[in-house]
């Protein structure tokens, strides 16, 4: 192996007998140069453009709403008004003046029970259709249906039947995102490629060994596009859920400022809610990149 | 011949769609002796690889049968290891888990977890993979992934070691060097193979007999070639052996005289 390395080294070095060799010597590797500035260079090229963009348009909704008789009020009004929202997210002034934190852990709370069930039910029934070639025709047409039903027209009846707002609330979350976790683990199950399947087979993997060993992580990458879409509906949903039937969350933080019109503090929770729904997706992505490593590359 | 260690007996495939049904393969009778190492060549779409997966069991004959040490086998096991022509490891787990996971398949209950290990190590090792055991498939060469997948195949103590195309997809250089490999293991455990190729000259290097298959539809066997050539074999000094340009010759002619591949109209 190592033989013709030998070899060549030397003719190497023979074929450039009187070459000059030009030594720039380097200077000293500086701490502050090498590391230190492409980092923050780096970090100034990420956050720089967004925040450009964010005070440019705080200016133009500024510019618009400071003219007399404009419906919405102006970043600085929403500032002035919504002082103690936006600068401590968890105060406890009285049992329904409590901070955007405590209302926002709340809707967590409910859209991780929702969310919890979907993802749990949604992956088993997807394998289940993934599986079956009978199950997928009879049932993809019925989910296709019912998976573009809104979250809000779920509410009457998940009411009706549960006659309570909380277990509504969450079950309205759970119908809403459990649709796409289905169907993409579905899709994953039936494109397990048949060398897989060859390699279970000469193995003898029993069917609970084959679930674990070759079903979940070769359908992985589909089942986490499934979780991704999930999360995002299951917090769409809460919001609307909230709204309808009361209690703590940020959902009915908004409606009940509709009804107080508190304009200023609308605007807020919407700027929580859309943040909450950037950071959970996020962490699904995160957490998606972790378990899928590798299993994309082939 | 009478004690013989696999037998392929009156295999016909044919393959149904509808009202149309087309004949694979016909008659096809083969026997193999413990420890031979027996090459199957032809044409693309002549049914070797429908031959090989029967007998691996990852398909049905439609009449006749596969009996491997007097007993009829019809479905996939460990004692027919593959070696895939697309190495088909998986992705998600590393080298070591690869085998690792066939070790523990065929070997729970019968080695100690730290015999299993030496196992997934010592197998690694015949292949030359050891280096890499912490590697996931995506990380190393086409190469490499096909001796883990040779790893892998005898980590299984097969009685049969099924190769479809193991260096089909390989450049010429890793070829020769994975031929090479798999010689030398072949000498040292002794194994019973049957590969699939479509390379005259692998096929003769390796084989100890060559089973030369006609075109499809209804493909049979052609021809049945010795190759009297003894091993260990050396592919240089071969280069010029009379027997082996003989053997050669053979197979070619059946290749491209008797039986050329005619494209489909």
């Amino acid at each position: 192996m190592n033989m013709p390395v030998l070899k060549t080294e030397p003719s190497v070095k023979a074929a450039m007998p009187g070459a000059d060799v030009l030594r720039i010597t380097p200077a000293k590797p500086n701490l502050v140069h090498s590391r230190l500035l492409p980092a923050l260079r780096d970090a100034a090229a990420a956050v720089l453009p967004p925040l450009v963009m964010i005070i440019l348009l705080l200016t133009v909704w500024q510019i618009l709403c400071s003219k007399p008789g404009a419906t919405l009020p102006s970043p600085t009004k929403i500032w002035s008004e919504a002082y103690d929202l936006i600068v401590d997210p968890f105060f406890v002034a009285g049992p329904q003046d409590i901070g955007l934190g405590w209302r926002v852990l709340v809707s967590l709370q409910r859209v991780a029970v929702g969310y919890g069930f979907a993802a749990v039910i949604g992956i088993m029934l997807g394998t289940i259709i993934g599986q079956s070639v009978w199950a997928m025709r009879g049932l993809d047409p019925i989910f296709q249906v019912l998976r573009t039903i809104s979250p809000l027209a779920w509410l009457p009846i998940s009411l009706a039947a549960f006659r309570d707002s909380q277990p509504s609330a969450i079950f309205v979350i759970f119908i809403t995102s459990v649709w796409p976790i289905i169907i993409n683990t579905a899709v994953g199950i039936r494109n397990i490629p048949q060398d897989y399947r060859n390699v279970a087979r000469v193995l003898r993997l029993n069917p609970l060994e084959f679930f674990w060993k070759i079903m979940i992580p070769s359908a992985a990458p589909y089942i986490f596009t499934g979780l991704r879409i999930g999360i995002g509906l299951s917090w769409l949903a809460i919001v609307a859920a909230e709204m309808l039937t009361g209690g703590v969350g940020i959902g009915f933080f908004i409606w009940d400022a509709w009804n107080s019109s508190r304009l200023s503090d609308i605007v807020v929770a919407l700027a929580y809610i859309g943040i909450v729904g950037f950071i959970l997706d996020r962490i699904v992505a995160v957490i998606a990149t972790i378990v899928t490593r590798g299993t994309a590359a082939n | 011949m009478t004690h013989a260690y696999l037998q392929i007996q009156g295999i016909e495939k044919t393959f149904k769609r509808g009202s149309h049904e087309a004949i694979v393969l016909k008659d096809i009778d083969l026997t193999v002796d413990k420890g031979e190492y027996v090459s199957i060549i032809g044409h693309s779409g002549c049914g070797k690889s429908t031959l090989l997966n029967i007998v691996a069991g990852l398909i049905d004959a439609t009449t006749g049968g596969v009996i491997l040490e007097n007993r009829e086998v019809n479905e996939p096991g460990p004692d027919r290891a593959v070696v895939f022509q697309n190495h088909s490891l998986l992705p998600w787990l590393t080298v070591y888990d690869n085998v690792s996971l066939a070790v523990n398949k065929v070997f729970a209950g019968v080695k100690s977890r730290a015999e299993r290990h030496d196992w997934t190590l010592h197998n690694l090792d015949l292949v030359q993979m050891t280096h890499a055991k912490d590697k996931r498939p995506g990380e190393i060469s086409g190469g490499m992934k096909q001796r883990v997948g040779i790893a892998r195949a005898l980590a299984m103590e097969p009685k049969v070691l099924l190769l479809d195309e193991p260096f089909g997809a390989l450049d010429a250089l890793t070829r020769a060097h994975l031929q090479d490999s798999v010689m030398a293991i072949h000498q040292k455990l002794g194994n019973t193979v049957m590969m699939i190729t479509h390379d005259v000259d692998e096929a003769v290097l390796l084989s100890d007999r060559i089973v030369m298959m006609t075109n499809g539809p209804a493909a049979r066997i052609g021809e049945i070639l010795d190759v009297p050539l003894a091993r260990p074999r050396n592919r240089l000094e071969l280069a010029g052996n009379q027997a082996y340009l003989k053997c050669r010759q053979r197979v070619l002619e059946f290749l491209y005289e008797r039986h050329r591949f005619v494209e489909a109209a």
